[in-house]
């Protein structure tokens, strides 16, 4: 069994040590950073500290030296947003931090998502994402979007006031399997709802997975609207898509 | 000093409103409508939520401009009223109030988080779209401008202040929304009521306090920690719990009993003008009266 001393970048292990408290996130991301290879965790240890420089410059001399593309988003980039995503589930850091951490993943990603998509190579899954009808915030639902693509996964991003035929249209057009759907505001909330029997309606509800969440949604308003899972935020919410598309995490 | 600035220093507890939101749903308001549409569309409806406010027996009562900035407005094709929605919230309101009475220009997040936060609004330009929905505020004939609601206290919100001070020299009230996390209460951007507190003094805010996001129970715990870190007066803004579905419909959990029975504790953390938010209506204020004042208006 993989321990801490075994984490071959000085950085990661600090933070690791410093922010991880619970057992089994510890002795899964010490067993993950303890098998990556040091010029990968560099680039994690870029991630983590928001240098979009950095990680831009390190993914490519990785991908340079011959490293698999899939390898440097997994050991490099997702490992790294790993521990952005623990820090501010556990108010470590906040907004600001993850979304400079979100930048930097983007500088490194761009490198590789041609890469993966040339070989082809899939997504963890598709994820359709918008706010609901009616509902103009898109905060939550964005942040919910970085950190989505920073473990993996390809979102089509509908924006705001997204109709429940939009939803859908979206669905068939990109072949997803997950949609995920986000309010603010109370009285757009059911809303989701709507857009839930509109799936039914449209006989494609047993085509996707479908989880909610936003400021306002509850566990159980998720329950009673249909939806298959609830994320009560942006670190759940990868949690919850990572469950509903039938990978670890 | 302004009447309303020296109305605090007398030293009462002032009693502020419920939300305008919510009001505004039960009369009328689509779901994901344009709330400021209402000061010009509906002007009887604004204006009788003040006097229902009033006749409550609130000091004081917002206008009907949380979302009257450029930003927001323009999301329902109305970035050039940005004057006229906001004057029209304030002429409306003052024209419900009584004498004595206060009108307080309500301003809210733009939506958008500045570049130096992460995101890709530009400061310059959210200063100048704060100084646009302030000057419409004054020209309705506000007392003071509440800035509320507010995530982003070392940026967005300290653009707002100054925005305000500079384009009509009100008194500012700003009030920042907090959220309990695992490791206790923070803004959005990480901000603790203590070192908010402190901050919102030092940029000049005239009135500090928190509105929002949370219950009363935390509401308590964050007008304590504020109190801790300033002089200045306090104001916040409760919502009548954290709404919950029962029957396919959104049920705000406090009554304005219970609610009325915790304004005490409020008052006793440090808080100097109480009022609700989201889910309260004129019965909450109706309560708080009744409670703090020992008579029912």
């Amino acid at each position: 069994m993989a321990e801490l001393a075994d984490i071959p970048n000085e950085f990661i292990k600090n933070e690791l040590d410093e922010f991880v408290e619970r057992e089994d996130e510890r002795a899964e991301l010490i067993d993950l950073y303890s098998r990556s290879a040091p010029h990968l965790l560099e680039i994690g240890a870029a991630i983590l500290s928001g240098r979009n420089e950095d990680a831009d410059r390190l993914t490519v001399e990785a991908l340079e030296r011959g490293t698999g593309a899939l390898e440097v988003m997994d050991d490099g980039l997702i490992a790294g947003m790993a521990l952005v995503g623990i820090k501010f589930r556990e108010n470590f850091i906040f907004v600001p931090e993850v979304l400079a951490c979100a930048r930097a993943m983007k500088a490194g990603m761009v490198h590789i998502e041609p890469i993966l998509s040339a070989s082809g190579i899939e997504p963890l899954a598709k994820v359709i994402m918008g706010t609901v009808k009616g509902d103009l915030h898109d905060i939550g639902k964005n942040l919910c979007i970085m950190l989505l693509r920073g473990a993996g996964f390809e979102v089509i991003d509908l924006g705001v006031d997204t109709s429940a035929d939009e939803f859908i249209d979206a669905v068939e057009e990109h072949g997803a399997t997950l949609v995920g759907m986000s309010a603010l505001l109370t009285t757009t909330m059911p809303n989701m709802g709507r857009t839930i029997d509109a799936f039914i309606d449209a006989d494609v509800r047993d085509d996707v997975k479908i989880m909610v969440g936003g400021a306002p949604v509850t566990p159980e308003f998720a329950d009673e609207m249909g939806a298959d899972a609830y994320g009560d935020n942006a670190v759940e919410c990868v949690q919850v898509a990572k469950r509903l598309a039938g990978v670890a995490g | 000093m302004s009447s309303f600035l020296a109305r605090i220093a007398d030293g009462d507890v002032l009693i502020t409103d419920g939300a305008t939101g919510t009001y505004l749903q039960q009369n009328g308001l689509e779901p994901g409508g344009c709330p400021e549409e209402f000061n010009s569309d509906h002007p009887e409806v604004i204006r009788g939520m003040a006097e229902a406010y009033f006749a409550a027996g609130s000091d004081m009562v917002e206008t009907n401009s949380f979302g009257g900035s450029r930003y927001m407005l323009a999301k329902y094709g109305h970035g050039e009223r940005v004057e006229e929605l906001n004057r029209l919230a304030a002429e409306l309101a003052r024209s419900a109030a009584p004498e004595g009475c206060f009108v307080l220009g309500s301003i809210g997040p733009t939506g958008e988080i500045l570049a130096e936060k992460g995101g890709t609004a530009d400061s310059e330009e959210m200063y100048g779209v704060f100084k646009e929905q302030a000057r419409g505020l004054a020209a309705g004939g506000v007392d003071a401008v509440c800035i509320e609601t507010m995530s982003d206290l070392t940026g967005e919100m300290s653009l707002a202040i100054r925005a305000v001070k500079e384009a009509t020299g009100l008194p500012v009230v700003a009030t920042l929304c907090f959220d309990r996390g695992p490791r206790g209460l923070f803004t959005m951007m990480g901000d603790t009521p203590q070192s908010a507190s402190e901050a919102l003094t030092e940029m000049g805010a005239d009135v500090v306090g928190s509105n929002c996001g949370i219950a009363i129970g935390d509401m308590i715990d964050v007008i304590g920690a504020m109190r801790q870190a300033t002089d200045r007066p306090i104001l916040t803004h409760i919502n009548a719990g954290i709404p919950r579905i029962e029957a396919g419909e959104i049920v705000y959990p406090d009554s304005p009993e219970y609610m009325a029975d915790q304004m005490e504790r409020v008052v006793a953390a440090g808080a100097n003008l109480v009022g609700g938010c989201c889910g309260t209506g004129p019965e909450y204020v109706r309560a708080f009266v009744s409670r703090l004042r020992g008579t029912a208006p």
